[in-house]
């Protein structure tokens, strides 16, 4: 945190936690906090002509732990696609090498998500017997504040608790099992169809049974909602759906966020929904076959936009050379029988397991064309922008470094013509999906919401990121981009948001002119629930560990304080 | 055509990474300029004009551009990687990464080469007079897409690695080789005028594999088929034909499974 204190001066100002549209205004910084006004010696950055924002906010990206790892070991050949990363700049600034494109390195990663002016970003899926892991790899992620959610969908505790309807017992798990990794929330990935991977079977609808625990998928979503919510967290469940990425699977998406339906959140973090749907793009398909495949995202949307208390985000198809990885272990080993390139697959004993296969979106071949369309369309049919977030579930649907050629596309109906006319299918893809009919064009404050404002809120820091009221986190983007007189060729609006003018975290110059000055002082975010002991979860926990069901011992289960030696730690107080 | 040579001043104390020395970089400056044009000495950023003088403007295009290095580059890498066009002399040694991903022109190192000669080439003549050492004309770390054409001819022996995951191109290699010779390939011609150690078209799906000289250890999953008369980088002879590898995919071609193809000089 910079002590000092910092005027950025005259730009337009884009804030949609107050409503403000392009105002030319100033943004003061003390002490690393937004303040009213500063002294006459702050120093002052010249924002005059530029767009000023909150530092953006990732509400789902792999970037750090035991998959991510996996993936570059499986792709040394990543680094082929690194680009420039090796400028006289880097070195004169002092800061480290950079490699990889869809997996790279923990310092690319942090360094790009700062030239794009993002200040957090959440790890979509931590294993808990590997947190320490996950945990090693954000502290040397420079820059970004970041937090991770273990996963909770297939954990054979939850699974006995929710069998037999014990809400509280499971509210204990995630309350004990979230102190131990240092977890932000409440993950749930193909829940059952995980643990039915280790039979060789999934689960692909909400009702199929998982092998051995007697339990569906629905009844493990519902579940879990309901601790989530006797616990009042400030994130809720955050969901990767069952059925991921297969023709026709919209309505067992629409099927899941209808357990939703009726459940009121409880929590102290001014967050509104019960449940995020992530990566909505894969779960967005019609169709009975390749053959027929087609977007439903107007169909998907259409019943998002009337369920208040639901959130989603993109998980848009960038149309690159990437890397998948998910802990939706039998969808990637599906992935890899359609592909026939490399597959890896990990088990991690009672909680998940994970699948690594590269893939190649390729913009002449129809299906993947469709993604990127569906993609798209689900943002332009959003009707409230606040809970609608723009992810590309890097690195699935492509590298987190494309979203600003997301944004290029959702802001200007031309762009989206431009790349559709390349495509070698593209009449066809016309008829398949809704985009060539949609006019919209998104907006900057359309666009603050999606990436700023929005995700804060649905991860229950709509009081420290997202926004430039006093009091926030001194986090500030400034992007060459004329609010007044915005550059007709949409090429810019990409360009502006790769490389930020100036990226500001707590009050300290981290990116300026496009290039990191700075590793500022990044922070792990974790939340901590104070809540009265549970006798049966503890003696349920304790045996698993001493019995050797688990093959290692519980004192070296927890992620250790020397891990995480930046803590931001947010207390949940739970009486009894 | 216009012709820059390189003179070696100094030994870099790490590897100089001679990525801007192609005459597609060259293209269109003067000696001046060349030598200003950007290398790395581990992390640190240096210029070609740090370990060579300069002599010689280049040509306007890459096509009107002759390098000729006049000395020892026995630690400098990626030497006409990625070119297009013209052409690179080198009278001395050559580090790792001569010619990768080279889509036309000519290279000839006069010397020895490192290990990753002409990787993932898709054009052009690559050839070294001394030896190479492994992964000739192979697929890069972890890629699954190989050698796609062009030439590459070592006129000395080569070790291991040869032509991994080819898809198409020739690489001769005139003496002997090491171990895995065309592993993975869908294509492209592997000639091995000397010896070769063993494993020679482990998984290979398609192409061919011409051996003069023996195989120590021949694959398991390789059957000989008949035997055949023969010409072969000029040499004419006598060859037992095998097909394989039996424990791989194959596609169809009229209604026939394609195999690969090696060929080993009959005994005499």
């Amino acid at each position: 945190m910079a002590s000092g204190e910092l005027i950025i001066r005259g730009g337009f100002i884009i804030d949609p936690t107050r409503k403000i549209d392009g105002d030319a205004g100033d943004v003061a910084i003390k002490d690393g906090k937004i303040v009213d006004k500063v002294s006459s010696s702050a120093k002052v950055i010249d924002a005059k002509g530029k767009v000023v924002m909150a530092g953006g906010v990732d509400v789902h990206s792999h970037v750090a732990g035991p998959k991510v790892n996996a993936g570059r070991l499986l792709r040394p050949e990543d680094k082929l696609l690194s680009g420039f990363c090796r400028s006289a700049m880097a070195q004169k600034n002092g800061y480290r090498m950079e490699s990889g494109f869809s997996i790279p390195s923990v310092f690319k990663t942090g360094y790009d998500y700062a030239r794009m002016g993002y200040t957090f970003v959440m790890e979509a899926a931590m294993p808990p017997l590997l947190a320490p892991h996950v945990h090693e790899e954000i502290h040397d992620t420079p820059i970004i504040d970041e937090a991770a959610l273990p996963v909770f969908g297939n954990n054979w505790f939850v699974m006995e608790y929710l069998k037999n309807g014990e809400v509280e017992n499971t509210a204990a798990y995630i309350a004990w099992l979230l102190g131990q990794t240092k977890g932000y929330g409440v993950k749930v990935v193909n829940p059952g169809g995980t643990a039915a991977w280790a039979w060789g079977l999934n689960c692909l609808n909400l009702t199929d049974h998982v092998p051995f625990f007697e339990i569906t998928p629905g009844e493990i979503i519902k579940g879990l909602m309901e601790a989530n919510e006797y616990l009042g967290l400030p994130h809720s469940i955050h969901v990767h759906q069952n059925n991921l990425g297969n023709p026709g699977n919209y309505p067992d998406t629409i099927e899941s966020l209808k357990i939703a339906e009726g459940v009121k959140t409880k929590n102290k973090f001014g967050r509104e929904q019960v449940l995020h749907s992530t990566h909505l793009q894969f779960h967005s398909y019609g169709g009975d076959g390749w053959g027929t495949f087609c977007s439903k995202a107007k169909e998907v949307m259409d019943y998002v936009n009337k369920q208040k208390n639901i959130t989603i985000d993109l998980g848009c198809v960038t149309l690159d050379e990437t890397t998948t990885m998910t802990a939706d272990g039998p969808f990637e080993h599906h992935l890899h029988g359609l592909n026939h390139l490399k597959w890896t697959n990990v088990d991690v004993e009672l909680e998940t397991a994970a699948g690594i296969v590269p893939y190649i979106y390729n913009k002449d071949v129809l299906p993947n064309a469709i993604q990127w369309a569906t993609g798209l369309e689900l943002a332009l049919f959003a009707k409230d922008m606040n809970r609608t977030f723009l992810t590309t579930d890097h690195p699935n649907a492509g590298p987190f470094t494309r979203y600003p050629r997301v944004i290029k596309w959702l802001m200007s109906k031309k762009a989206r013509e431009a790349t559709l006319a390349t495509m070698k299918n593209s009449d066809k893809v016309v008829n398949a999906t809704y985009i060539h009919g949609v006019d919209r064009e998104l907006t900057l404050f359309e666009i603050a919401q999606m990436t700023r404002s929005g995700p804060a809120k649905c991860l229950g820091l709509g009081n420290t990121y997202g926004g430039l009221a006093p009091g926030m986190n001194g986090d500030v983007g400034i992007f060459d981009l004329n609010f007044k007189n915005m550059p007709s060729d949409a090429e810019k609006i990409e360009t502006a948001f790769q490389r930020a003018a100036y990226f500001i975290k707590n009050g300290e110059v981290i990116v300026k002119d496009g290039e990191v000055v700075s590793h500022g002082h990044k922070k792990t975010v974790w939340v901590k629930v104070n809540m009265p002991e549970n006798p049966q979860v503890t003696r349920d926990v304790s045996q698993a560990f001493h019995k050797g069901t688990y093959t290692v011992q519980l004192e070296n289960y927890a992620v250790k304080d020397y891990l995480a030696p930046h803590p931001y730690v947010i207390n949940v107080d739970v009486e009894a | 055509m216009a012709t820059v040579t390189l003179k070696p001043t100094k030994v870099p104390e790490l590897i100089f990474e001679g990525y801007s020395i192609t005459p597609d970089v060259f293209a269109g400056k003067t000696a001046a300029q060349i030598a200003a044009l950007p290398g790395h000495e581990g992390k640190i950023h240096v210029t070609i004009g740090d370990f060579f003088t300069v002599s010689g403007n280049a040509g306007a295009t890459a096509a009107d551009t002759d390098i000729v290095i006049d000395g020892d580059c026995t630690r400098v890498k990626y030497i006409g990687s990625k070119m297009t066009a013209g052409t690179v002399t080198l009278n001395g040694n050559a580090d790792m990464y001569v010619g990768g991903w080279m889509k036309g022109g000519k290279i000839h190192v006069k010397g020895n080469v490192d290990s990753f000669c002409g990787i993932q080439m898709e054009g052009g003549e690559l050839t070294v007079d001394g030896d190479a050492k492994n992964h000739v004309g192979c697929a890069y770390r972890g890629d699954w897409r190989g050698m796609k054409g062009g030439t590459i001819r070592i006129k000395g022996s080569a070790g291991n690695d040869i032509g991994t995951f080819m898809l198409g191109g020739t690489i001769i290699i005139e003496k002997n080789a090491f171990i895995h010779v065309s592993t993975h390939a869908e294509g492209g011609t592997v000639i091995i005028k000397g010896d070769v150690e063993g494993r020679v078209g482990g998984q290979m799906v398609k192409g061919e594999m011409y051996v003069l000289g023996e195989i120590k250890f021949m694959m398991p999953g390789y059957q000989k088929v008949d035997t055949v008369e023969k010409e072969v980088d000029g040499v004419k002879a006598r060859f037992d034909h095998y097909i394989g590898d039996l424990g791989e995919r194959h596609g169809k071609s009229k209604g026939q499974v394609v195999y690969a193809n090696l060929y080993v000089k009959t005994a005499a």
